[in-house]
């Protein structure tokens, strides 16, 4: 085993067609930077908004009606089943399907009209693309977390006099989020690597900021070990704050999100909640 | 006689064709303990969960000041109230749980003003002082800023009971409060609830807790089989029960007394 390792990393460390002096010099090139930075952009626009979504998706399946409990499902089943790459090409053909979107009344005045081309950038739907697909997966693991949260908890709410409103808002909500951050981790990482797809909208992100370079330069094999050496960086930074997070949760003396964020982010924002809430 | 704070008329409450309550009336006056005794699977925690509503009952009606719970007058008819419309008149009845129910993610004091803040309104600094007031009150100041799972199963009661306090209930219903504690932790809580009862506040107890309920309730009930066997002073009602079931049941609870 360890024979056929060392054999494996001597033929790729010395294998002249991956010009290790080539990466090296691309590495840190400004366009792999800034593709860099639209990935991890996508990367946390796509969760942030998923997640909202989700939250969204989650309360309407556990709702008590029928409607919210279809339209939920129709949303979750639709985007769950339709692969990321064909919404990216989809959304990004929008203005085929409809030409213009427009705020006003059903069948009445129209208020506002845009039209889709200027909305619909490479941009717009590669995040509409991702964070959909997220926001499918995010609302079956939030509907599971909230279900999770113990009956008692409700009960004890009821018995305080608040609504159902409050409830969620206040109790469930933020135990729910608690029991789902594990998952929540793992989703991340995966949509790192999904981000790459965004490469058929020709959006810069790191894996079509290497081709662009090598589409120039002919130096296919190295941008792309440029690239993955990125990724790898970026999923194992990553699996390090979820392990880190996980710890958190896990260890008797577990503190509250807000401290967790606080301590993880160390960022102004929070503090200044902090103050607001004494 | 002045007009019962709490009044329940004709309850009945069946799960499927399983009734579990058959037809319970009761009153319970302001300031007075009233302690609710009986085996397991007796209906003595259903009736105390039709009390707030948190189970609909299958027939009767429960007045608070003559209120009724969860059933709006519109016109000549009673109609069923929303969740939110029970929220306000569950305020007035507060409720501590077999297992505590604190908030996990929220501290002693965060789990105080909760309520407080959220669905009164109450100012945050003004619920604080209030919120720790009322640990002092349950004997727990030094542990404002713990966290549920960093008390013992005592303290936490104890929180529990400061948490439905802080909402000036009218009335504390006690769902065993002691059942799911060691027992060298029960005497904290009982002693908790002594205080309260002797300040005036009007609390329905169901207990296994026979001594507590000796000397602290005003009214005690024996309940078995969904219905009211035996009631009345409970010093009468424990040492010299007129009932049979009373009688076999006590002989197992308190071998000793008979």
């Amino acid at each position: 085993m360890m024979v056929c390792f060392a054999f494996f990393a001597q033929s790729i460390a010395t294998n002249q067609n991956i010009q290790w002096p080539v990466v090296a010099q691309y590495l840190f090139h400004p366009d792999i930077l800034s593709g860099l930075g639209m990935t991890i952009l996508l990367t946390v626009l796509a969760i942030l908004i998923g997640l909202a979504i989700g939250v969204i998706l989650a309360i309407m399946r556990l709702s008590s009606s029928r409607v919210f409990q279809g339209a939920s499902w129709a949303w979750i089943w639709f985007f769950r089943g339709v692969p990321p790459l064909v919404q990216l090409i989809f959304w990004y053909n929008l203005a085929l399907l409809i030409p213009e979107i427009s705020i006003g009344i059903p069948f009445g005045p129209k208020l506002a009209v845009w039209d889709t081309n200027d909305l619909i950038t490479p941009f717009s739907a590669a995040i509409l693309g991702l964070a959909f697909t997220e926001s499918a997966y995010a609302a079956e693991m939030l509907r599971a977390g909230i279900q999770a949260v113990s009956s008692g908890q409700v009960e004890a709410c009821a018995t305080l006099g608040m609504t159902r409103g409050q409830t969620l808002r206040r109790i469930v909500l933020p135990q729910a989020l608690r029991i789902v951050i594990p998952p929540i981790g793992n989703d991340t990482i995966s949509m790192l690597k999904f981000t790459s797809l965004v490469s058929v909208l020709a959006l810069p992100d790191v894996l079509y900021s290497a081709q662009m370079i090598y589409a120039r330069t002919y130096q296919t094999i190295p941008l792309l070990v440029v690239a993955t050496i990125w990724y790898l960086v970026l999923t194992t930074l990553l699996t390090f704050a979820e392990h880190a997070v996980e710890k958190r949760l896990h260890s008797g003396n577990r503190t509250s999100l807000r401290d967790m964020a606080r301590r993880l982010f160390a960022i102004a924002p929070f503090r200044h909640q902090k103050e607001l809430a004494q | 006689m002045t007009a019962p704070l709490l009044k329940v008329e004709g309850l009945r409450k069946s799960f499927g064709t399983h009734e579990v309550l058959a037809g319970i009336d009761l009153e319970v006056h302001e300031g007075d303990v009233m302690c609710i005794v009986g085996p397991s699977g007796s209906g003595k925690s259903t009736l105390l969960r039709c009390l707030n509503h948190l189970e609909k009952p299958t027939e009767g009606v429960i007045f608070l000041r003559g209120e009724p719970i969860g059933l709006r007058w519109k016109g000549e008819r009673l109609y069923e109230m929303t969740f939110n419309e029970l929220a306000r008149q569950r305020q007035k009845m507060g409720m501590v749980f077999q297992g505590f129910h604190l908030f996990p993610h929220k501290t002693a004091l965060e789990n105080i003003i909760e309520a407080p803040v959220i669905v009164k309104g109450v100012r945050v600094e003004t619920a604080r002082a209030e919120a720790l007031e009322l640990l002092g009150k349950v004997g727990l100041s030094d542990r404002a800023d713990y966290y549920p799972r960093q008390l013992s199963g005592g303290q936490q009661q104890r929180v529990a009971i400061a948490r439905s306090l802080a909402m000036k209930p009218e009335l504390l219903l006690f769902d065993e409060p002691t059942s799911a504690l060691d027992p060298e932790l029960v005497g904290e809580v009982l002693a908790t609830m002594r205080q309260l009862a002797t300040e005036g506040m009007t609390m329905v107890v169901v207990t296994h807790e026979m001594l507590f309920a000796r000397d602290v309730a005003d009214h005690l009930i024996f309940m078995d089989g969904g219905v009211i066997v035996e009631q009345g002073n409970p010093r009468d009602v424990l040492t010299r029960p007129r009932n049979e079931r009373t009688r076999a049941f006590l002989s197992r609870v308190l071998p000793d007394a008979a």
